[in-house]
């Protein structure tokens, strides 16, 4: 079962208990995201919530479904709205 | 939200906590033992749903909250192995301490936030603490420069005293200018996973004599060479803990993310055999606050404290936080026990808290860390990368048998320990371990 150890992230993601609300809780500017010209969003993310949507690397698109709440993102950038999801929503760490 | 509108027309509370984790459970207990009403509230689905940490607690800290922990609280493993690593890519150099002492009075163990938090808050409602989770507190309510309440997606709560326990992310203490916005420098992000394995192969593989033995792994060294972090194993009752640190600033110069790290330090020699046909249960993150001393925000205004993560309380150095957490809020607990009796919430009695928090271990071993980080991150290539490669060749040298003479291959790597650096850069690491010396040791 070893090959479990490089598994991508979206299958880890699969393993934690997430509740998703309809609309995200993250929200970006992509007028501004489309200057961005060092988007940290996209590697600080411990769960590839930033992605661009293609290879003119101008759309972020934000999977706010695999957001763990760590804020790692709102600290690298000042211009996501960032906030906790709504209650009921989110992760449940089951062990923590 | 049920929780709240039943109590709607009801008194209001003495004091409202904002945050079920460890500090804010702390604070609410100290208040409730002292016939306080108090208020907790938790914006996760249960305790503990939104918390993470790398995964051992300290018993003196928790004796002094819940005395009755050891015999009841769902506690994992007693760690009786201490391990540290310091690491290469095909290589280790490591020491452990094992203790074996019985009734040692601090211990440290391994817990799952889940289950404990659980725990805690159920003691926590024994003594009269009112809990609310799946409350979300939006804003503080602010009136003539005193904090009177707090405001949720439904309705206003009003308490002379909030405690402010939201954790690292505090949105609260930064929206009522207690603390300025985080920097990269200040956080670190943590990443870890959760293994299941039968207990029995935990014994063997950690080398531990029963089911309540516990073990740690703290690594330096690989995947951190070049960018500071630090790597993490520590062992539950069933299951295995294993992750990493990484200073969020250096993060943002590599192309790796995160979860890359906890793969090479997954595939190291020395740990792949340990998490071997475990199954994933779970992946996590957290940010841990590293500002350290020179970040402690301002701990209190009118009507309000800042505790635990949300205070930025942790000694990165020695791997502490929940232990400062639970005294931070205990501490804010006193203090507004203090203010209630005298019926003054105003700055005047709650500067109180400030002088408890500097009076104790918390203050005095963040003042004492608090250039050590910048230190290593100034001299980054030393001490990630030069001196873990040197005490492994040293290491290597000297349980090699060549059949070269001693005298020669000691010479050798003396001669290729000065020859690779200069004696500039020796006197450079050598006046940082003595700033590092002095600021534990001179006030």
């Amino acid at each position: 079962m070893n090959e479990n150890i490089n598994l991508p992230i979206e299958t880890r993601l699969y393993k934690t208990k997430i509740i998703n609300d309809e609309k995200s809780h993250l929200i970006v500017d992509n007028e501004i995201c489309a200057k961005c010209k060092n988007p940290l969003c996209t590697i600080v993310c411990p769960a590839n919530v930033y992605k661009f949507q293609d290879e003119t690397k101008k759309v972020i698109m934000v999977n706010y479904e695999n957001c763990l709440e760590c804020g790692a993102c709102k600290i690298c950038c000042k211009h996501i709205k960032w906030n906790y999801p709504e209650v009921r929503y989110g992760v449940n760490y089951k062990f923590g | 939200m049920k929780y709240l509108s039943s109590l709607k027309n009801k008194p209001e509370f003495d004091v409202i906590v904002v945050g079920a984790g460890p500090s804010g459970v702390s604070a609410a207990i100290t208040l409730a033992q002292a016939d306080k009403k108090v208020l907790l509230i938790e914006r996760g689905d249960y305790p503990g749903s939104k918390n993470m940490y790398g995964g051992v607690m300290y018993s003196h800290a928790i004796n002094e909250i819940f005395p009755n922990f050891l015999d009841e609280a769902p506690i994992e493993r007693i760690i009786r192995k201490h391990n540290y690593s310091v690491m290469l890519e095909n290589e280790s150099s490591n020491i452990c301490y094992s203790g074996n002492i019985k009734n040692d009075k601090n211990i440290s163990f391994t817990a799952l936030r889940s289950k404990f938090d659980k725990w805690c808050i159920e003691q926590a409602q024994k003594k009269g603490v009112i809990y609310a989770p799946r409350t979300l507190v939006k804003n503080l309510i602010v009136k003539d420069n005193f904090v009177v309440g707090v405001k949720t997606e439904i309705e206003e709560i009003y308490a002379p005293i909030t405690i402010i326990a939201d954790g690292v992310n505090s949105l609260l203490s930064k929206e009522i200018g207690l603390r300025e916005d985080i920097e990269p420098k200040d956080v670190a992000i943590s990443v870890k996973e959760v293994y299941k394995l039968n207990q029995n192969t935990i014994n063997e593989r950690f080398n531990l004599l029963s089911d309540d033995d516990g073990a740690m792994i703290e690594c330096l060294g690989y995947p951190f060479n070049e960018i500071l972090g630090l790597s993490f194993v520590y062992t539950n009752k069933d299951s295995i803990a294993i992750g990493v640190g990484i200073s969020l600033d250096e993060l943002t110069k590599t192309s790796l993310r995160p979860y890359d790290y906890l793969d090479l330090f997954k595939n190291h020699p020395n740990i792949k055999p340990l998490i071997k046909d475990g199954e994933l249960i779970e992946y996590s993150a957290h940010l841990i606050p590293e500002g350290g001393y020179k970040k402690i925000p301002e701990l209190f205004t009118n009507g309000a404290m800042v505790v635990g993560d949300a205070a930025m309380l942790v000694n990165n150095v020695n791997f502490e936080g929940t232990n400062l957490a639970l005294i931070s809020g205990h501490l804010a607990a006193k203090t507004a026990i203090i203010a209630l009796d005298c019926n003054d919430s105003s700055k005047n009695t709650l500067k109180l808290y400030q002088k408890f928090i500097k009076e104790s271990f918390i203050y005095q071993d963040l003042k004492s860390f608090k250039d050590i980080m910048n230190y290593v991150k100034k001299r980054k290539q030393s001490f990630l990368d030069f001196y873990p490669k040197e005490l492994n060749l040293f290491l290597k040298t000297f349980v090699e048998a060549n059949g070269i003479a001693k005298r020669k291959v000691y010479l050798n790597f003396i001669l290729q320990f000065l020859k690779s650096r200069s004696i500039i850069e020796l006197f450079k690491d050598f006046f940082t371990f003595v700033k590092i010396f002095l600021g534990v040791f001179i006030k």
